[in-house]
Order: C-alpha cells, then sequence, then structure tokens
C-alpha cells in the first residue's frame, strides 16, 4: 500500500512538473517566434526594397506604393517624432501626480490610501483604452478648440493628457508598492535622528525606492508607447512633422493601425509597417531590459542596505 | 481527490473544444461545404417537388465602405433562406482580397480592381461581381456652406486638396482657415476621389488630417468650423449634419451618377474564387436583382444596372 502511494506521488510530481515545463516553453518558444516573424516581415524593407536603416530611421519623407514594385520613400521619422514627443508630454504630465499620490497613499495617510485611493487607482487602470480616447475625443478636444481659441482642438496636446491619464494609475501603484518596500527601520532612524516627516520622505524614503519607481515610470512609457486607439482619436493624424504642442501629427502605432488593413500584402507600404512594428517590439524589449536593470540594482541596494 | 480529477479533466475538456471551435472557422471551410451539400441532397430526396431549399455558409471579408450593404443584404437573404448563415467581416479592400485569394472567404469585398491589389496570377483567378455603384461626395462644415460656399469647380477642389488654397475666402467663403479632414493613403475612398474628383492629383498629406473610417471623418468635419472633407453618399442618408458640395455645378446625387454627369463614383467589387457556389451564388443574385435594388437606393448605394456609362 505504501508504495502504491507512493508511485502515485511521485507520478504526480512528474507530471505537473512536465506540464509547468510545458507551459513555460511555450511562452518563450511564442516570444521567440513572434520575435523571428517580426524580423523576416520588416527585413523586407530593407532588403527587398533597398531603404537604408539610415532613411527609415531620419527621413520624414514617407510615401511608400502600396505595390510590390516599391519605389517610394520610406521615413519613419514623423512617426517616431509622434511617439516620442506624445509619450515625453504625457510623462512629464503623470509622474508628478503619480509620484505626489504615491506618497500620499503609503507615507502621509496610509489607512485611507489602502482603503480607499488604491482601489480607485486601479479602476483608473482597468478603464478600456477606446473609452479614454471617446471622453478625450468628446471632453478634450472642444476643450482645447475652445481655450485656445484655435479652429482645430486634436493635437499632441490632446494625445499627451490623455495618454498621461491612462499612464498615471500605472505609475502610481507600481511606485506606492516601492515605497512600501522601504523597511520602516530605515524611517525609524531616520525620525530617530530628528527628521521632519517631508526630510524623511525627501531624503530617506524616495532615494531608497527609486529604482522601483523608475521602473513605473518606463512601465507607464511602455504602455503609452504602445496605445494606439486612444492617440488616433485625438491626435488628428497628419503626415507632417510636429511645429508645435498644437500640432497635429501621426505615431508608429495610429500609421500602423490606420493603413493595416488596406495595404497589399507584400507591399512596400505593408512592407514599411511591418518594420515600424519591429522597431515597437525593439523598444518594447528596451524598456523591458531597463526595468529588469533597476529592479536588480533596486534588490542590491536593499542587500547593501542590510549587509 | 477524484472531484479534483474529475473537474480538472472536464476544464481540460471545455479548453481544447475552445481550441478546436476557433480552428474550425478558420481553417475547415470544406468540411462545412460539404455538409451544406449532403443537407441540400436530402432536402431533395425528402421533397423533391418542393421548392429547392438552400443551406449552408457564406463568409466575407473586405472594403468597410461596402460592409453596410453587405449587412443588410445578408438579413434580408436571410429571412428568405433561414437555413443560409453568412458571416461579414470588414477589414479593408486589401484584406478581402487576400482572403478570397487564399480561399479564406467566400467572397473578398473591394472598393478597388483585384488587379491593383493582388498580383497577376492571383487577380486572374478572381471573379468579379460589380454589385452596386459607390458615389463619393465633398461635404463641409455648415457654417462654409452657410456663408455661400455650395459649388466648386474642379480647379478650386484639387486646389484646396493639394494644400494651395488655403482659406476659405479665395474660393468665396468667410475669412476662415481650410481644414482638410481625409482618409489614410491606402484607403479606397481616398483613391476613387482622389482619381475622379482631383484628377489623379495627390492630395497634402502633410495638411490634412487623417482619419480610421468615413463615420470618424464625418464627425469630425461635423464639429470643425471650415473643415472639408469627403464621404460616400451611403453615409449622408439620415441628417448627417454636414453639407455636399457640388462640382463644377453638378450635385453629388445617385441620379447624376446614373446619368454620367456626376464623375465621382465607382463600381464596388465582391469577388469570389472561381465561379460562386450554389449558395454564394445565390447571394449575389439576390444583392443585384431589381427587388433588393429599390432597398439598395434608400441606403444611399447606386444600382449596377442603372448606370448609363459604364466609363468615367
Amino acid at each position: 500500500m505504501n508504495t502504491t502511494t507512493q508511485k502515485g506521488m511521485f507520478g504526480k510530481e512528474y507530471a505537473w512538473r512536465g506540464i509547468a515545463v510545458l507551459c513555460g516553453l511555450f511562452v518563450i518558444a511564442l516570444t521567440l517566434v513572434i520575435g523571428a516573424f517580426l524580423i523576416y516581415k520588416g527585413s523586407d524593407t530593407f532588403l527587398k526594397f533597398g531603404h537604408t536603416l539610415w532613411e527609415f530611421l531620419g527621413s520624414a519623407k514617407w510615401h511608400p506604393v502600396d505595390s510590390a514594385e516599391g519605389g517610394g520613400a520610406a521615413g519613419a521619422l514623423i512617426f517616431i517624432t509622434g511617439s516620442l514627443v506624445t509619450c515625453g508630454l504625457a510623462l512629464l504630465i503623470a509622474t508628478p501626480f503619480a509620484l505626489g499620490s504615491a506618497i500620499f497613499m503609503t507615507e502621509i495617510s496610509a489607512r485611507f490610501g489602502e482603503k480607499f485611493y488604491r482601489p480607485v487607482v486601479e479602476i483608473f487602470a482597468g478603464i478600456p483604452s477606446v473609452v479614454y480616447g471617446w471622453v478625450g475625443l468628446t471632453v478634450l478636444v472642444p476643450f482645447i478648440r475652445n481655450v485656445f481659441d484655435r479652429q482645430v482642438g486634436h493635437s499632441i496636446l490632446a494625445a499627451g493628457i490623455v495618454l498621461a491619464v491612462m499612464i498615471f494609475p500605472t505609475i502610481t501603484s507600481v511606485s506606492a508598492d516601492a515605497i512600501l518596500a522601504v523597511p520602516d527601520a530605515c524611517r525609524k532612524a531616520a525620525y530617530g535622528l530628528g527628521s521632519t516627516r517631508w526630510q524623511t520622505i525627501r531624503h530617506i524614503v524616495i532615494p531608497a525606492a527609486a529604482p522601483g519607481i523608475i521602473s513605473g515610470i518606463i512601465l507607464g512609457l511602455a504602455r503609452a508607447f504602445g496605445e494606439a486607439l486612444a492617440v488616433s482619436m485625438v491626435i488628428g493624424q497628419t503626415t507632417a512633422l510636429p511645429k508645435s504642442i498644437f500640432s497635429t501629427t501621426k505615431t508608429l502605432t495610429t500609421e500602423i493601425a490606420s493603413q493595416m488593413g488596406n495595404a497589399m500584402e507584400g507591399g512596400e507600404l505593408k512592407s514599411a509597417l511591418w518594420s515600424m512594428a519591429l522597431l515597437l517590439f525593439l523598444v518594447s524589449l528596451l524598456f523591458i531590459t531597463l526595468i529588469h536593470y533597476f529592479t536588480n540594482k533596486g534588490k542590491a541596494k536593499a542587500e547593501g542596505g542590510k549587509a | 481527490m477524484k472531484k479534483k480529477i474529475i473537474a480538472m479533466t472536464l476544464s481540460a475538456v471545455m479548453a481544447i473544444g475552445l481550441f478546436t471551435g476557433c480552428g474550425q472557422t478558420g481553417e475547415s471551410e470544406a468540411p462545412a461545404e460539404t455538409q451544406a451539400a449532403e443537407s441540400g441532397a436530402q432536402n431533395e430526396t425528402q421533397a423533391a417537388q418542393d421548392e429547392k431549399e438552400l443551406s449552408g455558409t457564406i463568409t466575407a471579408a473586405g472594403s468597410s465602405a461596402l460592409k453596410p450593404l453587405a449587412d443588410d443584404a445578408a438579413n434580408a437573404f436571410a429571412e428568405l433562406y433561414p437555413d443560409v448563415a453568412i458571416t461579414i467581416d470588414a477589414g479593408g479592400s486589401g484584406e478581402g482580397l487576400k482572403q478570397v485569394a487564399d480561399g479564406t472567404v467566400d467572397i473578398g469585398n473591394s472598393d478597388v480592381e483585384a488587379a491593383e491589389k493582388l498580383d497577376e496570377a492571383q487577380a486572374a483567378e478572381l471573379v468579379d461581381h460589380q454589385v452596386c455603384v459607390i458615389t463619393m461626395a465633398p461635404i463641409v462644415n455648415p457654417d462654409v456652406a452657410e456663408a455661400g460656399v455650395t459649388d466648386l469647380s474642379k480647379e478650386e477642389l484639387i486646389g484646396i486638396f493639394t494644400g494651395e488654397i488655403t482659406n476659405w475666402s479665395e474660393v468665396g467663403g468667410p475669412d476662415e482657415s481650410i481644414v482638410l479632414i481625409t482618409r489614410p493613403t491606402s484607403s479606397g475612398t481616398r483613391a476613387t476621389f482622389q482619381k475622379y474628383a482631383l484628377d489623379g492629383n495627390e492630395e497634402a498629406s502633410n495638411a490634412s488630417m487623417e482619419t480610421d473610417d468615413s463615420g470618424v471623418l464625418l464627425q469630425n468635419v461635423r464639429d470643425t468650423k471650415g473643415a472639408i472633407g469627403y464621404v460616400a453618399l451611403s453615409y449622408l442618408v439620415d441628417d448627417p449634419g454636414v453639407a455636399t458640395v457640388a462640382i463644377d455645378g453638378v450635385e453629388p446625387t445617385l441620379e447624376n451618377t446614373y446619368n454620367g454627369t456626376y464623375p465621382v463614383w465607382t463600381f464596388e467589387h465582391m469577388y469570389t474564387k472561381g465561379e460562386p457556389n450554389e449558395v454564394v451564388g445565390a447571394f449575389l443574385e439576390y444583392i443585384m436583382s431589381d427587388e433588393y435594388g429599390a432597398q439598395m437606393e434608400t441606403l444611399g448605394y447606386g444600382v449596377s444596372s442603372k448606370m448609363t456609362t459604364t466609363e468615367h
């Protein structure tokens, strides 16, 4: 009897281990396959249609031909600039608010923060992007048009604000977790040396939580960079480099979303769009690497602190 | 413990069921068709004297301009033949043509001819059905029309869309900047408008706001002072809150399209790979029939057979 239970025990051990390994390998394989597929599709722009990498990244001339013959221009600078500018603006708006509310809900009013504020922020994070876009289109765009007395309210400013609202909860909750993870001993030591609460937060808690906060900001940036739907509704897609915060322009994601359905398979336009998708993939890879770098740094710091 | 195992097996079975369910719609149309053929044969033997009942599935994908019509026709057709299941997806003309050439769908809806988006060998396999005529009209914000711009010459229209004319006062309107609201370069609507309204002149992409679909375009023209854009007549049947503009004195209407005076129109195509099977053929025949033609016109689409000219 003893042996049969043992047999069953070990059988389960191996079966479940096998299933877990299989799932893990599948996810790894999927990521690699997607990457390989994007490289395969995106390389056509350079290999088949003979555009240089420098042209793709550095030229604002964008009129790829929608046919397999090619011969157009495939400079994606407009979209790259558009993505960078809108995301930068979104970060500029969202980060102070997010940091402030993260400090508020952990250090200043912890019980209210944990019971009420955090759930509210999490609800924010769960709202689908189409809702943000639509609200932006019906509220924000007319608002900008009236307040700044412009004919068109669609603008980088509108896109930046919508994105800021979207990434604010991500940055807030990751930062709050990082701040909570700072050992209480640090705070007590600071108070013991006669620091005020602000001095403790400013000189002890924030520096100790910095790697986690930076991870949160990068995570928010990654979300902003990948957002297509909400942005496309308020940015007023124009194929031109932005001149001011009120300019209309395009981002990498909005251009892919609006052109992919009609573009011809194997044509120059479609290849250029795939190259842009590859660029997005690489950028998100970069972001994730950065997050890992900062998380490891945070761990090293924490361990160093203990020793 | 046993209960747990049972629950797990059941959930596994359900998960597998989900996967296979997904697989069938995409890949295996052949079994569905043979099933349809079989049940058709059974029906025939059962009720040899009765009218032949159609049953089976029709899948279509492609042009978003044609989709409202295809949806309406599918509903009407389904009332006549309840055993026929019709699925229609949008996704763009290019996608529709690609999928019908691959055999993924039965019908590929397209604003443009297959040869423009596919290579020659693929295009040659497809059979064209010109199911309707679609007319594109320039539209402006009501404030522009109220100030007197209801008619533009072709030169003025070209000037506006190429970015040479930038203020409405240059064409007899208010002193207000012109806001161009257009469609992406790969859009079939844009291609048609550019070809026949702008005589092939390239639109000023760096000065126009592009919108992903005609519904959004309409909303933006309605909400933006001094805006001009273009949509198919099918978007203008209910009070749209925008004003249409005549080209060289000719109003964009179905009548003017039929008699050949209004130039901005194109045939909408439903492509099949080879000759259509019985069910698909019946559906196409129904769309092009006179009885459905009347309904088609109330939706803002033109009937192909009423065209007095087939060339521009």
